[in-house]
């Protein structure tokens, strides 16, 4: 094991972020405050409790969703985009690193940031609404998992995209979304019955209600079910990662 | 003795369908300095490239010092440094950062004392805290040799060194070439400049499309293929030559004012006696000579019109 390789990628993906800190963590705690006074307090105090939750705390977890899938993909997608842009790439190729270890050190460093972030808006959260965590290992375990495993399929987009805007697309297009209609602002059982079917293969509904439920211990569906979905989600990253490497997809050609 | 790289019938075909380098077969000896000489498209770096790992060959094999490239790639890849063709770097990393990124990512623990003393040795050390993107073209050259150095490598490859590169910095370059080859580095480089191959290379190798079409110790191809050339100024032009002197080797220039004998120093040892003696007993006289060794480049000519014609 390389781990002085790993090491080296992990600080340099760090020392990147610090660098773009304003951008990283600035706009999407602006942009969750935002949310919070829109809909938390605005519109929030017009609205019910749902599952007996106040309407302000029940967007929390899917705010930190939102925040932590877009940012997980994208920087790790532009972690593993810029060397190949600048061409830079040359030197972790031709080094003793195995892909593992490649992998390791660029998503390591995405997912810190991504943990990071997570907190961050938890404690932005608490100063426009009180919350209680009912379940705060779960919480974390959800969080890790989730930041783990967008980071893995942001370094998949950053590899296959040729472009800037094959980057920007899947997060614009795909994430926003489904985070969006994944029961971010509103409990599916909420919605006409057909939708509530349709909203059972959005897979980020699973990722919001498990990290819900790891909050208020209540949600849409089991939290079993959500666990199994992030992990199946996981291995499938893991999978494609490995036949990148393997075949040099895109990197080796 | 094992070669320190082997290269075995490798072939790359990119994925466009452009063959670029067919059935290469190269062996690189232990502490030399070896240039690979070719035009602009040859296959030059696509075959660094797949020796240091950068991009995967179609078919064949490389071994360095006796580990292939693929089966046992940390232990070949841990022994080269490149500095590649291309000026890549992180524009807002500082220059002791890259450096020291480098070295780390070739698992070796940190040594700054060592990075001081390669970035001393470059002229880079007052740069050391500035960001990449501030350095000149020169220095970034220079940063590219640092961070191929930092991990101690056993072989260094040079692709292109001295693209863009002014005099000064380019005799810096050959004078740390050649000490690194007193510690033992094996030093591959590739250039499309003859003189720089004549110049720096102890051994040379010519590749042309994809195909190399000639390994030899640069001495014995001097000799072998060099050709050397007698130029007489004539006090009196002659309009043609004399009967006596009618021979393939002998030419009139400058209006019948030259004389010129080509000759090879191999073939006929006593040619120039021999012309002399002939010219005086036909009273021509001459006022001035000079005699000129034909260069690499003539060589490289010459295969590049007629490839395999050596013996
Ligand atoms: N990624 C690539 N895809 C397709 N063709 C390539 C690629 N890289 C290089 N080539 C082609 O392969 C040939 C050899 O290129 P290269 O190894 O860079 O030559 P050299 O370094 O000797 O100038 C060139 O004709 C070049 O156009
Ligand atoms: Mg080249």
């Amino acid at each position: 094991m390389n781990l002085y390789g790993v090491r080296a990628i992990y600080l340099f993906e760090m020392a990147r972020m610090k660098r773009t800190l304003m951008q990283s963590v600035a706009s999407p705690v602006i942009s969750t405050a935002l949310y919070f006074i829109v809909f938390g307090s605005a519109i929030g105090n017009h609205m019910g409790d749902i599952h007996g939750v106040s309407y302000g705390a029940f967007i929390i977890p899917g705010l930190v969703m939102l925040s932590l899938l877009t940012q997980s993909i994208s920087n790790a997608s532009f972690g593993i985009y810029m060397p190949k842009f600048t061409g830079t790439i040359y030197e972790v190729l031709s080094a003793p690193v195995s892909y593992v270890e490649i992998v390791m050190g660029y998503v390591g460093a995405a997912t810190t940031k991504s943990l990071i972030l997570g907190a961050i808006i938890l404690l932005t959260a608490r100063l426009f609404v009180d919350y209680q965590i009912v379940h705060p290992i779960w919480m974390v375990v959800f969080l890790v998992l989730t930041s783990l495993t967008f980071s893995l399929f942001g370094f998949i987009i950053g590899i296959w995209a040729d472009g800037f805007e094959k980057l920007q697309l899947v997060p614009l297009m795909i994430i926003t979304p489904l985070v969006f209609l994944g029961g971010t602002f509103y409990s599916i059982q909420m919605l006409p019955p057909f939708w509530q079917t349709v909203s059972l293969f959005n897979p980020v509904v699973y990722l919001i209600n498990g990290f819900r439920w790891a909050f208020f211990g209540v949600s849409d569906v089991h939290m079993g079910v959500s666990l199994a979905m992030i992990l199946i989600f996981l291995t499938a990253c893991l999978g494609i990662i490995g036949w990148i490497f393997k075949t040099g997809y895109r990197l080796r050609s | 003795m094992q070669p320190h790289i082997s290269v075995r019938n490798l072939s790359k075909v990119y994925s466009g369908g452009f063959t670029a380098l067919n059935q290469v077969s190269l062996d690189i000896h232990q502490g030399e300095i070896f240039a690979l000489l070719g035009p602009n498209g040859a296959g030059k770096t696509t075959l660094i490239s797949i020796i240091c790992g950068i991009i995967n060959a179609t078919s064949g094999s490389v071994s360095v010092a006796g580990f292939d490239n693929v089966n046992n790639y940390r232990q070949a890849r841990s022994q080269i440094g490149l500095v590649p063709q291309e000026l890549s770097t992180d524009a807002f990393e500082s220059v002791w950062n890259t450096v020291t990124f480098s070295r780390g990512l070739f698992g070796k623990p940190p040594a700054p004392d060592k990075i001081e003393s390669i970035l001393r040795q470059l002229s880079l050390w007052d740069k050391r805290n500035n960001r990449i993107m501030t350095l000149s073209g020169g220095m970034k050259r220079r940063l590219m040799i640092a961070k191929a150095l930092s991990h101690e490598p056993r072989i260094l490859f040079l692709d292109e060194p001295t693209a863009g590169v002014d005099v000064e910095l380019r005799k810096d370059m050959w004078e740390m070439v050649r000490g690194l080859r007193e510690q033992g580095v094996t030093i591959i480089l590739t250039t499309h400049y003859i003189e720089e191959a004549e110049e720096m290379a102890d051994r040379i190798g010519v590749i042309r499309k994809g195909e190399i079409i000639l390994v030899e110790d640069k001495a014995a191809l001097m000799t072998q293929l060099g050709r050397k050339e007698l130029r007489l100024q004539l006090l009196k032009p002659l309009d043609a030559l004399p009967d006596a002197l009618r021979s393939g080797s002998l030419s009139l220039a400058n209006n019948g004012a030259e004389l010129i004998y080509t000759f090879d120093t191999q073939k006929s040892p006593s040619g120039v006696a021999d012309l002399l003696r002939t010219l005086g007993e036909l009273g021509i006289g001459f006022g001035d000579l000079q005699t000129r060794e034909s260069s690499l480049e003539d060589i490289f000519v010459g295969l590049v019109k007629h490839p395999k014609t050596t013996d």
